[in-house]
């Protein structure tokens, strides 16, 4: 019973009655004005969705505040939780904590990996032989409806396997930026709590419309839907897909804005920006791009859906329309878009080699500006993914040095990396093993990179399994493999215990190796001739061994996950309760007990050292938790008075207030 | 001496490495390098822009090895000998920071090497974009999910591109419904194929190729253009100059034979054969063993005799009469433009050989 009265339950309760009545609205209006209600049946369904996905959001009760804001009434900037709900109870409502609704961003993130990772596995069974033979089964007919052929399945499953793992990805930078951000500068929530629930429910609709696309005639348009392909030739499941996009673009853009406005304004007073931890830095060169980009995919995108449903012909080259200007816009969007995936993933790997190499973190402003530095450059490299597309020839030239240039900053981080690990004291803990392994994986996507941005060699490498290896190595080595090490890292601080080493150790020793035995050989098919994005292969090109050696490995690094998923439950149940800093880290979330207490720190923290300063066992800690202590002959300046009055946020406070 | 161990003990470690980063990389270069010449990681070098690309391939094999060795092996070196040993959990390492001057030398050096990269690139592509004067013109047209091939100077059509030997080909691309991909592995070089025009805007796309090696290659469709796209090939022949002239005038003369075996001569050139197959196996279109002269159900759930006015119907009109079990929207609508009435009556005829 408590379960069915949690906000989730209540919300997919509403948006199922929301799609319902926008797409009775829609069908009744077109009965109405006598045309014929059910056919074409996409206007509806497509209404239908955005007002379910809109229904859901005031089902759950995101609105709630602000709508009582409006009738004048004011709410208390503390939400009451009731002793007497099960401890999930907050985790599947509205909740305005900045660790809950991390933890509810991870939750959703691991959620939709999975699913995202069962497609594959469909497709690569599919791929294991060059005939399209198995999505041809007719158990795929019974679900998904007999009009699907094997080709057409695969295409909508290779379509979802990279929208939904673009969702996780981005469900996992929330996850990391929102339980992470406030808790390294000090502050007790985050600058927006109700925008920050608001950014994390819009994509549990989002999600579900995302989903359904697969049961509403799929998408043979890859994640990258081109028009005229998506406007006049898929079916209608593009339209769904698209919508979904747009609705999960709303996360990105409002969570984002609460990530820059916390880091600015919510560091405790005296926390200089160079002083942040490095994490802090990769969060929000991150925002930046997404507060900026986003509005172009979700523009792209909406452009698409108009023109499926009232014949606006933006992309329509006999109209007078362009399908060059889609790409332009789609990809000003989905190329920066991976620095945000991988930003957050670099952040990682430069916030905890310093605690397991025991050394500083080499070059710390080099590394902390080379994350703005990636940001930046990133808007400049759009095109490189259209150097086949037929955009102006001459474009190519300046867009082969702006790409290039990227590998400037990134390669300033790997250097950086190298000089942290040299001559320390290293450990091999499985989150230092993720990382190491993260930045071989990132390196070989990496090293493969400039050839792609080289115009003439582009033109062979371009739309090939070369192409998919080498972000597979980015996205896996820059967010994947990071990701994995900040849980195995930071699962004390949510659940009191230590997740298991040996398993943790097998699921490494399983995954990446996998991992690297896959990609290397997508990056030679691809080579030798394989394109992307088809269901069968000429088994003349002689790479039918290949594609089952990909195949197995990619059912290795699923079986990894599954171990991995074990490991969780059962740790975060009977794991081995882990007392205070088991890494012996210098951050201020490790001088908080395990698990942090629900307003985080009891009084505000002074810096009174570097973060990463792990060479000098004599040296200031990198912050004092407890400043009132402070030997007395420390002159009271007027920002220790302020400190007083300005806690950094210390209740979740629709404003920040401060300097 | 006692300075001249320390000496030792301190740099010396860095030799070590910078003889492991040259060894690795020599190993990893030279062996990308000779994967590439023996076909092993690329496919045969078959044009003269292969030559040239695959030059530049050889230049970034060798700086993918050199910067992975660089960074592995400091790393692995780092793993193997600055690991914990026995001391405790938060023994300090060697307490240093960071060094503005190595930060400014790798920020220097690697953007010195990108940018000879990016200008060694820019020749790459102004030699491969090289025109010829005697460029053989033709027109490259992509459609769900097959290939035509028009060359203007002799009046052929086909389904296959036959290019003479060491002659530069000028490929004039557009498509007629989505966005569609030329590529020849063998060429190496990629363009994409973009619809229809509007106005004075020209959508047709340019590509220049010179064939340096007799063969058989395959065409193969590299923009994801709907479910059919993977088997959106074709056959590509490069042949002696002599062979090729025989082969245009052959395709491009009149048909004077029977009107079906015009037909079937039309149905193979226009890539009708992408999606109905004469054997009775259903593909995206229905198949045409059997069909003339049957009944049709229709998706309204009516049907219809599949006389001469339903078939020709159905190619000018596609999707007035929907097979049962088939999708509309899926056959191009622009065969009234693409054939003569008398080349459609012939196509007829050729079904109806296939009929009951």
């Amino acid at each position: 019973m408590t379960f069915l009265s949690t906000g989730f339950v209540r919300g997919l309760i509403a948006q199922a009655l929301g799609t319902l009545a926008g797409f009775a609205f829609v069908t009744g209006i077109r009965a109405l004005s006598g045309l014929e209600p059910f056919d074409p049946v996409e206007p509806a369904l497509v209404s239908g969705f955005a007002v379910g996905a809109l229904a859901f959001l005031f089902g759950v009760g995101v609105f709630d505040d602000w709508l009582k804001w409006t009738r004048g009434i004011s709410t208390s900037d503390h939400q009451e939780h009731d002793p007497e709900k099960p401890w999930w109870y907050r985790y599947l409502s509205v909740d305005f904590d900045h660790k809950v609704i991390g933890l509810q961003y991870g939750a959703a993130a691991m959620l939709t990996m999975g699913i995202g990772g069962s497609l594959a596995l469909l497709f690569r069974t599919e791929l294991a032989t060059a005939n399209v033979d198995f999505l041809e089964h007719f158990i795929f007919g019974q679900i998904f409806g007999e009009d699907h052929t094997g080709a057409s399945l695969f295409n909508t499953f290779i379509s979802l396997h990279g929208m939904i793992m673009i969702v996780t990805m981005l469900l996992g930078v929330g996850a990391l930026s929102n339980y992470l951000v406030p808790l390294m500068i000090g502050a007790n929530d985050m600058a927006f709590p109700r925008l920050n629930a608001f950014a994390f429910w819009v994509n549990i609709p989002g999600a579900i419309v995302l989903l359904a696309s697969m049961f509403a005639g799929g998408f043979d348009t890859g994640w990258t839907g081109y028009p005229p392909n998506s406007t006049g030739y898929s079916a209608m499941g593009v339209s769904l897909f698209m919508l979904a996009v747009y609705i999960v673009g709303f996360s990105s853009i409002f969570g984002s804005l609460n990530v820059i406005v916390t880091i600015f304004r919510m560091r405790v007073p005296g926390m200089k920006l160079f002083e942040m931890p490095i994490f802090v830095w990769a969060a929000m060169a991150t925002a930046f791009i997404q507060l900026i980009a986003t509005q172009f995919i979700g523009l792209s995108f909406l452009m698409v859906i108009l023109q499926r449903l009232f014949g606006m012909n933006f992309f329509d080259s006999t109209a007078g329309g362009s399908p060059v200007l889609f790409q332009h816009l789609f990809w000003f969007y989905s190329h920066p878009a991976v620095y945000v995936f991988i930003l957050p993933g670099l952040g990682l790997i430069s916030e905890l080699l310093p605690v397991f190499v025991r050394k500083p973190l080499f070059g710390y402003k080099w590394v902390a500006l080379s994350s703005l530095g990636i940001a930046l450059v990133g808007y400049f490299v759009w095109a490189h993914h259209m150097f086949t597309a037929g955009m102006a020839s001459y474009l190519r030239v300046p867009f082969m040095y702006s790409t290039l240039l990227v590998a400037i900053p990134t390669g300033v981080k790997f250097f950086s990396w190298v000089g942290t690990m040299w001559r320390g004291k290293m450990r091999f803990d499985t989150p230092m093993l993720f990382v190491l392994g993260s930045v071989v994986v990132f390196l070989l996507g990496g090293v493969t990179g400039p050839p792609n941005a080289t115009v003439a060699s582009n033109l062979h490498l371009h739309d090939t399994y070369w192409v998919v290896g080498h972000f597979h190595n980015t996205m896996f080595g820059g967010f994947m493999f990071p990701w994995f090490a900040a849980i195995y890292y930071y699962f004390p601080k949510f659940t009191g215990r230590q997740m298991n080493e040996f398993w943790g150790k097998l699921h490494f020793w399983l995954m990446v190796p996998a991992f690297l035995v896959m990609s290397t050989y997508q990056m030679l098919t691809g080579l030798l001739g394989m394109r992307r994005r088809i269901a069968g292969y000429d088994a003349a090109l002689g790479i039918e061994g290949y594609q089952v050696i990909v195949t197995w490995a990619g059912f290795l690094i699923f079986f990894a996950v599954i171990i991995f998923a074990i490991n969780f439950v059962v740790s975060a149940r009977r794991g081995e309760v882990a007392e205070g800093n088991i890494w012996k880290s210098r951050s201020p979330i490790w001088q908080l007990p395990n698990p942090i207490p629900l307003h985080n720190y009891e009084r505000p923290f002074r810096v009174v050292g570097e973060p990463y300063d792990y060479g000098d066992p004599n040296g200031h800690p990198y912050v004092d938790l407890d400043p009132s202590d402070d030997a007395p002959d420390e002159p009271t300046t007027p920002s220790d008075s302020e400190e007083q009055q300005a806690p950094g946020g210390a209740d979740p406070a629709p404003a920040p207030t401060g300097d | 001496m006692r300075s001249l161990v320390n000496l030792i003990k301190r740099y010396g470690e860095y030799v070590f490495v910078a003889i492991f980063v040259v060894l690795s990389t020599y190993a990893l270069g030279a062996f990308l390098t000779a994967g590439a010449a023996n076909g092993t990681i690329l496919p045969l070098q078959a044009s003269r822009e292969a030559v040239e690309i695959d030059e530049l391939f050889n230049v970034q094999f060798w700086l993918i090895a050199f910067f992975f060795s660089l960074i592995v092996v400091f790393m692995l070196w780092s793993v193997i000998f600055h690991r914990r040993r026995g001391e405790d959990d938060d023994a300090p390492g060697e307490d240093f920071e960071g060094n503005s001057t190595l930060e400014i030398v790798w920020t220097i050096i690697p953007l010195g090497i990108v940018l000879a990269l990016a200008v060694y690139g820019g020749s790459v592509l102004s030699n491969i974009e090289r025109r010829a004067t005697d460029a053989l013109e033709v027109n490259v047209i992509g459609q769900r999910w097959a290939w035509r091939f028009e060359y203007p100077e002799s009046g052929a059509v086909s389904s296959d591109l036959v290019l003479p030997v060491d002659r530069q080909v000028l490929l004039r691309m557009r498509s007629d419904d989505v966005i569609h991909s030329f590529w020849v592995p063998e060429f190496r070089v990629k363009q994409d194929l973009l619809p229809a025009t509007f106005g004075d805007e020209d959508n047709t796309r340019e590509l220049r190729i010179t064939p340096t090696i007799k063969g058989d290659y395959k065409v193969r469709c590299a923009e994801l253009c709907g479910e059919l796209h993977y088997a959106m090939l074709a056959d590509v022949m490069v042949v002696e100059p002599e062979e090729f002239e025989t082969w245009a005038a052959a395709q491009a003369a009149e048909c004077d034979l029977e009107a079906a075996d015009c037909g079937a001569r039309w149905v193979e050139q226009y890539g009708c054969t992408a999606c109905h197959s004469f054997d009775g196996t259903q593909v995206v279109g229905p198949t045409w063993l059997g069909l003339a002269g049957s009944q049709v159900l229709l998706d309204d759930g009516s049907s219809v005799l599949a006389d001469e006015i339903y078939l020709e119907t159905s190619i000018i009109n596609p999707n007035d009469q929907i097979h049962e079990g088939f999708q509309p929207n899926v056959m191009p609508v622009n065969f009234e433009e693409q054939l003569t009435e008398e080349q459609i009556a012939e196509i007829v005829a050729f079904i109806q050989t296939l009929g009951e």
